[in-house]
């Protein structure tokens, strides 16, 4: 025994972390936010098809979760994020996006609104301090960081409904996507949305942290013969890729964390203009962004079908076959199992788009090096969005 | 009378997969089937109230990926599931572990040879080398080794390209690959019985050749040549049954424009002078066409629905002699819970994907004994997958259905024809079998589709029921599939081909022999191409 203390280096435990130790036996962790996080539990490519397939949970309990709540809560979100917050009725979801002045986004999440004093927001990077600078001005609001005391996880496939109907959640099928619902569990409070990452059929859970392992459990019983498996990051990553979603680190490096000049993105660059609502009062960005959307962003997140099947990673993408002339980059790139096609997200200078566009792909055999250059089609639905995934009522399989 | 471009005879895979392919290209297509239900082999079928079987085929790894993304079969609800793990018992119960993960897989070689267990590395990259070669044929026309045209040519000389990559010794090493026998070839690799039977059954799988048979060799590497995305070797299961590969390109063929009769069996190819105009339905209708494609196995298309009169000399006698020897049958089972088997960790990710009962080579070897002295065998070759473990489409919740494809099982038994008792007798051997190695398996059973050679002969329609459409030996390979000289797929009379199994690459849910099939109909029809050439991950 040594008698170093590293307790305060490792990474903590996430509410889920006992039935999760169990089921990741090849011990393949990272971390996020500070949590034990799991990259896969068995296989990457088998997970990933039990979201396409079955149906898969996913831990967000490392998912940050503010409770704002105040007469003015209403106002301050909508004065914070880029799209309409008073539109939102209430237990319902809404993708959201928030930008600095210059209108570059500082990250994306989900507004929860429970009620019209009661929103929560989740996201995946810690933003007390931008919460605080939002809220700036306001004088009937409360920013509660929850993260630590609830316990999340993402319910995704096609199965998820079945297993939630096995587990006594009644009429959870007529639930419509980003509805809110809220059910009795052990005699605490089990919120359901549905709502997620994946592109599939799918919930998230949200309950007291106590009753963390009686949730796993009453969701892993119901999902027994349903196809129920753990998935990590590399899937996920995998899943929201196929549904076109984009991601921090790939698509975007949050504008408050970017040193280089417009190194971070606007939504409009993102293809996120639907979420910019100019009709609605100022809200932070607004003037940047409306003179962008005047002039029309200088790239465009862009979905591409490649030809061939090595994936398009880190790939640079020009506007002919010689590659003489640079119009972008690829944000992400692999090849989708589901789809049957090599898939990327790519950042493309607008003025590009309706040209041909060439990648050049780097690819490793058996320790030598190759390059290809593969021709890329534009498109402009998701790769993968298949109609259970808004279907209500929700079916089985 | 409307006069179609093409007709079709026969909705299976390939079949479909031709017409999706020239009606891709503008043709006006009409697909015939006498079943009132189409994808012939690849099919599913619920047979017993909440249960989907894949009644033949069950496993896919063949299909061509260029086809899947081309046709766009994703869209059409074509989804590939790769299963994992595969439990391989011997006559005692003794298992050898198929595990995902490569150190549990070399720890689980290593409990049974050291030896083998560092083998494996040279096995797994010579297999590979060799099934990349393969891989690189099969969206290609053979070409005619004794024609000079430029096209034939051309791909010689790009065979030939491929072939001296491989560098010199392994040349010689391929050549000898298409005679050994499957234990011959697994000699050189390993000492342990478990671990050569569980890779040279693979080499008797719906063939008539034993694992001592030369020629075994070649049939193991056809079962290795597949991938899942990318991974060699791997197999999937189709989501909903092997069917939904079939309805898939079915509903890529109909988005084309395309039209599929069923209930309506071809009687009679028509043929006037040289030339074949159309088909005779068997209830008596007439559809005439530009060119007819068969479907059905090259013995069955020549000797059941042409007429030997119409035929140019030799080609009847060449079809009559065409090697198609049934010797599997097929045991679906509908379980009411999962069966849990001997001697195997209760590990969800082993148990449920193939159980191989091979028992010895030297059980295996007489199974083919019995095959070859007219009777079914009495401790045959299973293979087992449970589909319902990781599709949850095709049973009710908790409940299973098991797929067993069995080695060896006579078309004609020496005793006289098919009854029903005799067959009930094959499913009782099968039922028997599983059950030594999962006590209370009978008492799971729900329905079963017990099917031999003659049940498939007459539902689907494969000669002797075998299962590839004509044995996969070097004589009825490439350049001499179905018959030398009529490799690509233009058969003896004008306006007639074929895009069946009994065509280039051979048996297995590929979609290939459909596609080249239509290459070759477009170039003879003077279309632009529509079949995409096949992409790879191991450029
Ligand atoms: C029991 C079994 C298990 C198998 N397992 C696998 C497996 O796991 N994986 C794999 O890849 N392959 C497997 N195979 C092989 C594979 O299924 C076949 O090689 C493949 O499906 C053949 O497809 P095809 O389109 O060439 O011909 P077929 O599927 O034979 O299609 C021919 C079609 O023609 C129709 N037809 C016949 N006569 C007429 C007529 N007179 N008029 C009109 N229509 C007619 C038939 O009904 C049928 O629909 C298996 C085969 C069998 C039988």
């Amino acid at each position: 025994m040594s008698d170093y203390d590293f307790s305060s280096e490792r990474p903590k435990p996430s509410h889920f972390q006992q039935r999760q130790d169990e089921l990741n036996i090849h011990d393949a962790w990272s971390s996020w936010n500070g949590y034990k996080f799991a990259e896969y539990f068995y296989d990457v490519e088998f997970e990933y098809f039990c979201v396409r397939n079955t149906c898969g949970t996913y831990d967000i309990c490392p998912m940050q979760k503010y409770h704002i709540t105040g007469a003015d809560a209403e106002k301050m979100l909508d004065r914070m994020v880029t799209r309409d917050v008073t539109k939102i009725r209430t237990n319902r979801a809404s993708y959201v996006v928030w930008c600095n002045d210059e209108g570059r986004l500082i990250d994306d999440g989900t507004i929860f609104k429970l009620g019209d004093d009661h929103f929560i927001l989740n996201c995946g990077s810690p933003c007390s301090a931008w919460l605080d600078k939002s809220a700036f001005g306001f004088h009937d609001i409360t920013i509660d960081d929850k993260t630590d005391d609830v316990a999340a996880m993402a319910l995704q496939g096609p199965t998820s409904c079945a297993v939630l109907k096995s587990m006594g959640l009644e009429n959870i099928e007529s639930a419509k996507p980003f509805s809110i619902n809220f059910f009795d569990f052990q005699n605490a409070r089990l919120m359901v949305s549905r709502t997620g990452f994946t592109g599939d059929l799918g919930y998230e859970l949200w309950i007291d942290h106590n009753l963390a392992i009686p949730l796993w459990d009453a969701v892993y019983k119901a999902g027994h013969d349903l196809g129920i498996h753990p998935y990590g990051d590399q899937a996920t990553n995998m899943l929201r890729l196929e549904a076109g979603f984009i991601m921090p680190g790939y698509e975007f490096n949050e504008a408050l964390k970017t040193v280089h000049f417009e190194h971070d993105q606007t939504p409009f660059e993102l293809n996120l203009g639907w979420l910019v609502d100019f009709k609605k009062p100022h809200f932070n960005g607004r003037r940047a962004l409306f003179d962008e959307k005047k002039r029309g962003p200088r790239y465009t997140l862009t979905k591409l079908d490649i030809e061939g099947n090595k994936p398009a990673e880190g790939s640079f993408l020009y506007s002919n076959k010689r590659c003489t002339e640079e119009i972008g980059y690829v944000t992400s790139g692999m090849w989708s199992p589901a789809a049957k096609a090599n898939i990327a997200l790519a950042m493309i200078e607008t003025k590009y788009l309706e040209g041909e566009i060439w990648s050049e792909i780097y690819y490793e055999k058996e320790l030598r090096q190759y390059s290809k250059v593969a021709r890329c089609t534009i498109k402009h639905e998701p790769f993968w969005s298949p109609a259970r995934t808004r279907a209500t009522p929700a079916a089985d399989f | 009378m409307k006069r179609y471009d093409a007709i079709i005879i026969g909705a299976g895979h390939n079949g479909l997969t031709n017409a999706a392919y020239l009606a891709k290209a503008g043709l006006d297509v009409l697909v015939v089937e006498k079943n009132d239900y189409i994808g012939g082999a690849a099919v599913s079928r619920e047979l017993h109230e909440g249960w989907t079987y894949s009644n033949c085929s069950y496993v896919c790894s063949l299909m061509r990926q260029a086809i899947h993304r081309d046709l766009d079969l994703s869209r059409h609800g074509l989804i590939l599931v790769p299963y994992l793990g595969s439990v391989n018992y011997d006559d005692v119960g003794n298992t050898l572990i198929a595990y995902n993960s490569e150190e549990a897989a070399y720890l689980e070689l290593k409990r049974h040879s050291k030896h083998d267990a560092d083998s494996m590395f040279r096995f797994q990259a010579d297999l590979t080398r060799y099934a990349r070669l393969i891989r690189k044929t099969l969206l290609r026309t053979p070409p005619d080794p004794t024609s000079f045209r430029r096209r034939d040519i051309h791909e010689l000389l790009f065979l030939a390209k491929q072939f001296w990559s491989l560098g010199e010794k392994e040349i010689y090493e391929y050549v000898r690959f298409f005679t050994l026998s499957a234990v011959d070839f697994l000699e050189d690799y390993f000492e342990n019985e478990l671990i050569k039977q569980s890779k040279a059954s693979s080499g008797i799988i719906g063939t008539a050749l034993g694992v001592y048979s030369p020629g075994s060799s070649y049939i193991l590497l056809h079962h290795v040549m597949g991938d899942v995305d990318g991974s060699i070797g791997a197999w999937g299961l189709a989501r909903g049954g092997m069917g939904a590969i079939s309805k898939a390109i079915a509903s890529a063929f109909q988005s084309f424009g395309g039209e599929i009769r069923t209930n309506a069996g071809v009687e009679q190819i028509l043929v006037e002078g040289n030339k074949v105009v159309g088909v005779a339905l068997e209830n008596g209708d007439e559809i005439r066409a530009r060119v007819v494609v068969s479907n059905l196995d090259a013995k069955r298309t020549f000797t059941q629905i042409m007429d030997e009169k119409d035929l140019p000399p030799g080609i009847y006698d060449k079809a009559k002699n065409f090697k198609i020897r049934g010797s599997s049958g097929k045991v679906n089972i509908a379980l009411s819970a999962l069966p849990k088997f001997s001697n195997v960790p209760d590990n969800a990710y082993v148990n449920r994907g193939g159980l191989e009962l091979t028992g010895s080579l030297e059980t295996m070897e007489r199974a083919y004994d019995c095959w070859k002295r007219g009777r079914f065998s009495d401790d045959p070759y299973v293979e087992g997958v449970i589909p319902s473990a990781w599709d949850p489409t095709v049973a009710p919740p908790g409940k299973h259905w098991m797929s067993n494809f069995i080695q060896y099982c006579p078309a004609e038994l020496a005793d006289g024809p098919w009854t029903e008792e005799k067959r009930n007798l094959f499913g009782q051997t099968v039922v028997d079998k599983i059950a030594r190695y999962c006590p209370g398996f009978k008492d799971l059973i729900v329905h079963m589709e017990v099917r031999t050679p003659h049940e498939i002969e007459e539902e689907i329609g494969l000669t002797e029921g075998n299962i590839f459409q004509g044995e996969l030996t070097i004589d009825q390979l490439f350049f001499n599939r179905p018959f030398p000289g009529y490799a690509q797929y233009r058969m003896p009379l004008k306006h007639m081909y074929m895009c069946g199994s009994s065509t280039h690459p051979g048996g297995g849910v590929s979609s290939a022999c459909g596609a080249n099939a239509a290459r070759e109909i477009l170039i003879d029809l003077k279309r632009p191409n529509s079949v995409p050439v096949d992409d790879f991950y191991d450029e």
